[in-house]
């Protein structure tokens, strides 16, 4: 069973809706991005390593800069998905942005994102596609899922936040405000970074 | 007869928003809107330059593009290093206008800050002050003299950071000074004005990033006649706005010893010589 969310980005057309589900312990990680590499495009999908994804809003935003510019014909890559993947980048470089977002052989914690640019592309075709295709255990997309999964100090070193304080893992005895308050920094850092990507 | 003012089509791809953006203010070059963030239940402000058809085609673009990234990049600096100030949710520079799909100007989605601004609370307290002036014993009046000036301490930590930051505002005004209503909120005491919660800065169209002397002094001059335009009664009391600036960073006594020169030249430096 797939966890796929289907979501409805505000100030987007309700004709652009967006797939999105995350996996853990993906096993066919070399697969898929073979596929990817061979354009086949069955599996035209934005596939991003979920290590380098901070929280729901950081991917929602990511999401909606490639959306917005495949609406007003400024795409960079060769799609709207691949151009998901190089939106999450704070630089100009794709191929770099791939490399640090895109699936890897490696990859085991798997975000995938479609959009529906098609009118045959629906939830059902989506969540019939991921069945097939990934082998991996589907968990809910929300920020207490992507904080187990985030690679913090990789994130902060990609965006070059380095200076930033880190947010901590939530423990039984912190108050919260401190970590948050980190965590909320970062995140904002984040979203600033892929708006001004390219000014 | 009554022609009700239409602001201009609102670019792509707010468009689409349901419900609108609902239009706050309007200036002489954008136009301030509330609506969502890129979550449903959260709110957002939204800039809009719109385009000025009076200008040369190229021209506008090239201007409205180097403001809003201007702006936005002073937010992005200012929110990595922990200034408060709305962050930057979503920015295009290019914006594609409404119907016949040209260019419709610029827009900037930001953070929403939910509070009152520093005009409105500080004349609220005067408003409240010239009603009970009479009534008032010392020591009732000392005290709540004693908040405001809590308030401009504040207000001056937060210009320090603003300026240790890197950043001048170019425009500060208590319009562009907010107090970001807190989670709980305490007893106004007996005028009913609270002045709690965080100063955070807001309108950043003028900022831009200089850490000299004159620049953050011309920031401080202008506050200061601000003040003293909008709020006389409580003029006497920045004196504490520049006591916690003093106090926020390094290089704060030496904007303030310059700050003693703007006031005796005025805001624009003397072009002769």
């Amino acid at each position: 069973m797939a966890l796929l969310e289907t979501i409805d980005i505000p100030h987007l057309p309700s004709s652009l809706p967006v797939h999105v589900a995350l996996y853990r312990n993906v096993e066919n990680a070399d697969y898929l991005k073979q596929q990817l590499l061979a354009g086949n495009s069955e599996f035209e999908y934005a596939l991003i390593d979920a290590s380098m994804v901070l929280s729901r809003a950081h991917a929602i935003t990511a999401i909606f800069r490639a959306i917005n510019d495949y609406m007003n014909g400024r795409l960079k890559s060769r799609n709207v998905h691949s151009e998901i993947v190089f939106s999450f980048s704070s630089t100009n470089n794709i191929a770099d942005s791939f490399r640090k977002f895109g699936i890897a052989d490696s990859t085991e914690d798997l975000l995938v994102v479609k959009v529906s640019v098609a009118p045959e592309i629906t939830h059902d075709s989506v969540a019939a596609y991921l069945e097939a295709s990934i082998k991996g255990t589907p968990v809910p997309f929300d920020d207490e899922t992507l904080s187990q999964i985030s690679d913090v100090a990789k994130i902060k070193k990609f965006y070059k936040l380095g200076a930033l304080p880190d947010p901590k893992p939530i423990s039984a005895e912190a108050n919260g405000v401190y970590t948050d308050d980190a965590k909320r920094r970062l995140e904002l850092s984040l979203l600033g970074a892929i708006a001004l990507r390219g000014s | 007869m009554t022609d009700e003012y239409k602001p201009p089509p609102l670019p792509s791809p707010f468009t689409n928003t349901s419900p609108a953006p609902v239009l706050l203010t309007q200036g002489a070059e954008a136009h301030l809107y509330k609506t969502v963030s890129l979550d449903p239940s959260i709110p957002a402000a939204l800039k809009i330059r719109p385009s000025k058809p009076y200008r040369h085609p190229i021209l506008d673009r090239r201007l409205t593009r180097q403001r809003i990234v201007q702006e936005a990049r002073c937010l992005v600096k200012l929110v990595r290093e922990g200034v408060s100030v709305p962050a930057v949710l979503s920015l295009d520079w290019e914006g594609q206008g409404g119907e016949d799909g040209g260019w419709g100007g610029a827009w900037l989605l930001m953070e929403w800050i939910d509070g009152p601004v520093v005009r409105v609370v500080l004349e609220q307290w005067e408003a409240w002050l010239k009603k009970n002036s009479s009534s008032l014993d010392q020591a009732q009046l000392e005290q709540e003299e004693e908040r405001v000036r809590g308030l401009l301490r504040r207000m001056g930590h937060a210009l320090g950071g603003l300026h240790k930051a890197g950043v001048v505002h170019g425009d500060l005004t208590t319009s562009n000074l907010m107090l970001r209503l807190p989670a709980t909120s305490s007893d106004p005491g007996p005028t009913g004005v609270s002045m709690e919660g965080e100063v955070v800065l807001i309108d950043f169209g003028l900022a831009s990033q200089s850490a000299q002397d004159e620049d953050r002094a011309v920031d401080l001059y202008v506050l200061e006649r601000a003040i003293g335009s909008t709020h006389p009664r409580s003029e006497p009391l920045f004196e504490s706005l520049l006591q916690g600036y003093r106090e926020s960073y390094k290089g704060a006594t030496s904007t303030l010893k310059r700050l003693a020169d703007v006031r005796l030249r005025g805001r624009k430096r003397s072009m002769l010589g």
